[in-house]
């Protein structure tokens, strides 16, 4: 089956004007995942009836002509990231302590796309509970890289990555807590944004580090990411810090002028830990920029350094509380014993995987009585510091342009050694959670065969200028014919 | 120097609630040795007047009004539940 390759909008136009109906589109992503999704392992659950069932209804609904059929979003496949909760439909985070667990309810996220009449096609595949930048800590299966299938996909979001890029569906929802939206946008070559802080709402996203998840849309332009955005982002009482704050017409923000643009270029980010190819494009593509009529210049976002330590400090010790859930009794898989505390135990060392145990250890060391105001209390303040950083520089800058990951994808296997490694491929993503600030990643251009990503900051709840900008840029550099081929069948 | 004992990993483990075999407790034992070791670089800052962040936009007070709602019925709150009985969830003893 092809891959798809049409914008939502040309998918939504060619619904209404009957080139196409909502089971064909259905029936085209299930045979895509078919035909690909053994060799890129990119999908954990795949649910043919129930989508099928729903195309069917919707497409007795676009002849009704019902008000839902007129959102842009209505009919289209959608794949779902697993620590999005979905009613009836199996959610594991990854993990194989939550191999049964089958949600009472859906996630607000879920909730609006339904809204829309999206059809979900399955759960994504991720690292195990959202832990990791590589894909390489699920629980079940490793998922590859559609442009090499020896490379990793990047993490946490990469089956959510990997789907849209292997053309299986048009668009998915991923979380990012430290860069796991963007990181495997920019790895796999897609558009991923992460929103601000507050944005979209969190209820029903199994929580890893409360202060910094959100969930965004990754899509294959700008322009379908803002669609998504539209429908996901806005106000829900069951998240206290969902923010009740207007959503702007994030359409009409493209409008490709980008004249006059101040643009803050951290010379953190640029440093010599980030390989050439990926500088090079980088550099490439703010000289696109500048031609568009916008300016750039060299800035400094001086506790970058810092970012790193702090991220792991906050989201672990965050991580350890929110986990303590799993405990076997109420829901996921139970190992019993003859006693309560040794059955806590059992289940939660047989269900997590190794990088879940560490952040776990991490956190609970950093949280305990003796190191709590040298590791964690230190750790909150020095955020501080980081999230003025980004508020300085805004007082003069529009937005703050830089790599989204200092080299392309890397080999599978090549960084499972050592932590610290594996760590340092979120730097330039990681300080943007600390600041709550939203930014994209978008495609911009190869090196060596492989995707870079460029990202793109903004200031609190200002994703309509990260929206411009990426936009503009997109449609000036002409990317978007950049499409990998991979074994399983090619693109188009 | 060795920031974290061997001791310290299993008492760590024990509030965590996992069990470690010994290989795992020396391994993550040196893992997060070099990890606490490179978290260690925060000293470097003096923070003696710096405000902590907890939340990242300015948001106080989120209350909803005090009304009785409709939450998970029995059926749902058990329908994962591993071991039930009697509409309850069934666990091990408490005490040995």
């Amino acid at each position: 089956m092809t891959a798809f390759t049409l914008s939502l909008k040309e998918l939504h136009d060619q619904l209404h004007s009957g080139e196409t109906t909502v089971t064909a589109l259905t029936e085209q992503a299930l045979g895509r995942i078919d035909d690909v999704d053994e060799a890129l392992g990119a999908f954990l659950r795949v649910d043919r009836e129930t989508a099928l069932q729903r195309a069917e209804k919707l497409d007795q609904e676009l002849k009704d002509g019902t008000k839902q059929a007129e959102e842009v979003l209505f009919g289209l496949p959608v794949g779902i990231k697993d620590n999005i909760v979905t009613k009836g439909l199996t959610t594991t985070c990854a993990s194989r302590l939550l191999e049964n667990f089958d949600p009472v309810h859906d996630a607000h996220v879920v909730e609006q796309l339904r809204d829309a009449g999206t059809v979900t096609v399955g759960k994504l595949n991720m690292d195990e509970f959202a832990m990791g930048s590589s894909n390489e800590n699920s629980g079940y299966k490793t998922v590859r890289n559609p442009w090499n299938l020896d490379h990793v996909p990047g993490g946490s979001s990469g089956g959510s990555a990997a789907s849209v890029a292997a053309g299986e569906v048009p668009f998915s929802l991923g979380s990012d807590t430290g860069g796991s939206i963007r990181q495997p946008a920019a790895y796999c070559g897609v558009v991923g944004l992460k929103p601000t802080y507050g944005r979209v709402s969190r209820f029903g996203l199994v929580a890893f580090a409360s202060s910094l998840d959100q969930i965004g849309p990754l899509t294959r332009s700008v322009e379908d990411n803002a669609y998504v955005l539209q429908q996901i982002a806005g106000h829900d009482e069951r998240d206290s810090t969902s923010v009740d704050i207007e959503v702007p017409d994030y359409l009409k923000a493209l409008t490709g002028d980008i004249k006059g643009l101040k643009i803050g270029v951290p010379k953190e980010y640029l440093s010599e830990g980030v390989s050439e190819g990926v500088r090079a494009q980088v550099q490439a593509a703010l000289d696109k920029l500048k031609e568009l009529g916008a300016e750039y210049e060299e800035v400094s976002l001086p506790h970058s350094k810092y970012a790193l330590a702090t991220y792991y400090l906050l989201a672990s010790s965050e991580a350890s509380a929110n986990l303590a859930r799993f405990d076997g009794i109420r829901y996921g898989v139970r190992h019993e014993e003859d006693n309560l505390l040794d059955t806590y135990k059992k289940s939660r060392s047989e269900g997590f995987g190794d990088e879940v145990k560490r952040r776990i250890m991490l956190g609970t060391f950093a949280l305990s009585s003796g190191y709590y105001d040298a590791y964690y209390k230190k750790a909150q303040k020095v955020r501080t510091l980081i999230k003025q950083d980004f508020e300085d520089l805004f007082l003069d800058y529009d937005v703050i342009i830089g790599p989204t990951a200092p080299t392309t994808a890397f080999k599978i296997g090549d960084q499972l050694d050592d932590p610290l490694t594996m760590y340092a491929n979120d730097i330039l993503t990681i300080p943007v959670n600390l600041a709550g600030v939203p930014a994209i990643s978008v495609p911009c251009g190869l090196s060596d065969g492989l995707p870079v990503g460029l990202q793109i900051i903004g200031q609190h709840f200002d994703e309509a200028t990260v929206f411009r900008v990426a936009h503009a840029y997109e449609k000036a550099a002409g990317h978007e014919e950049e499409v990998p081929v991979f074994k399983g069948g090619t693109h188009s | 120097m060795e920031r974290i004992s061997k001791e310290n990993i299993r008492h760590v483990a024990e509030l965590a609630r996992l069990e470690l075999k010994e290989e795992e407790i020396a391994h993550f034992g040196e893992q997060l040795d070099k990890i606490i070791l490179a978290a260690e670089e925060l000293n470097e800052l003096n923070t003696d007047n710096v405000e902590a962040t907890s939340h990242v936009v300015d948001v106080r007070n989120v209350m909803r009004r005090d009304e009785v709602k409709e939450s998970l019925s029995r059926e749902d709150a058990l329908k994962n539940a591993p071991d039930e009985d009697e509409g309850q969830v069934r666990v091990p003893s408490v005490l040995d």
